[in-house]
């Protein structure tokens, strides 16, 4: 019921949805209250967020900053763009590593399903390449913008394999 | 590192659709340039220089057969991208339940403090 899905669309966007037990609203304040962002952006096991500033008003800043014991550390940088409580939020983010990625633009939207709610969140990447490149890079962090089912990236590959 | 600047490579290949394409007709069975060419509309040296770039990322490999040169899925390649994504998907998996406890967390929490102002109310 909680299954997380991921599928790239087009040749610049990647659609993640997730549904949470919980009613947009909360979805909504975990993704925009700094002291519960902190809790759980945080990808694989050993990484923590010591600095998480989120300013959440259009044009306001988004900085998180992970720490590793034995792996350093990286950070990212954004800005809202827009905001509708409970139900959108767009922000545009880069990471830091240390040089900039190129931007991603990430619209989210939480939609009540059932007592709970479906998010689904669109980011859009500037080009192909930097899509593909993000794939492949910076993703072990976690949270960082690009995952895909590799299914949907070569059609029915996967299925026709798997029979 | 090795295996990642090959999976960058991998992921960089897969950035065109024509190669996507490509790799979902070698899902069905091997082929060669000419067979590939066809649904595609395109030149003979167009799609061999798709199939370089393929066999560069070692999606794809080739073997010899009389004058044909068939091309096939490479399963290692894959399995290797696979297993990337499937380590991604994880990380992310991870981040959503940690949500999940924060959010049972949050209304829980909720629950208690609207406990305590109706007892409030009722003293």
């Amino acid at each position: 019921m909680n299954k997380l899905t991921l599928k790239t669309e087009g040749d610049t966007h990647i659609v993640i949805t997730r549904h949470f037990d919980a009613p947009p609203e909360a979805v909504y304040r975990a993704h925009t209250d700094a002291r519960l962002v902190q809790q759980w952006v945080l990808g694989p096991e050993g990484w923590t967020m010591p600095v998480c500033i989120n300013d959440p008003r259009p044009g306001g800043r988004i900085r998180y900053e992970w720490k590793h014991p034995s792996k350093g550390g990286f950070y990212l940088t954004g800005e809202f763009v827009e905001l509708k409580p409970y139900s959108k939020i767009v922000h545009v983010e880069r990471m830091h590593l240390p040089d900039p990625t190129p931007d991603n633009h990430v619209e989210t939207r939480f939609e009540p399903e059932g007592t709970g709610t479906l998010m689904t969140m669109r980011m859009t990447l500037p080009d192909a390449q930097t899509r593909a490149a993000m794939l492949a890079t910076g993703m072990e962090r976690g949270m960082e913008a690009s995952y895909v089912r590799l299914e949907s990236m070569i059609g029915d590959f996967t299925a026709s394999r798997a029979s | 590192m090795l295996v990642i600047s090959n999976l960058n490579t991998s992921f960089a290949a897969l950035a065109d659709p024509t190669r996507r394409a490509i790799l979902a007709r070698l899902a069905l069975g091997e082929a060669t340039v000419n067979e590939l060419a066809q649904p595609f509309e395109m030149t003979q040296p167009a799609i061999s220089q798709h199939l370089r770039v393929l066999e560069e990322a070692g999606l794809i490999t080739q073997r010899v057969d009389g004058a044909r040169r068939p091309r096939r899925l490479a399963t290692a390649g894959i399995d290797a991208m696979d297993q990337w994504l499937a380590m991604l998907r994880k990380a992310l998996e991870r981040n959503y339940n940690r949500l999940d406890q924060v959010l049972a967390a949050m209304e829980s929490n909720g629950r208690s403090r609207t406990k305590k102002i109706q007892e409030r109310k009722t003293r």
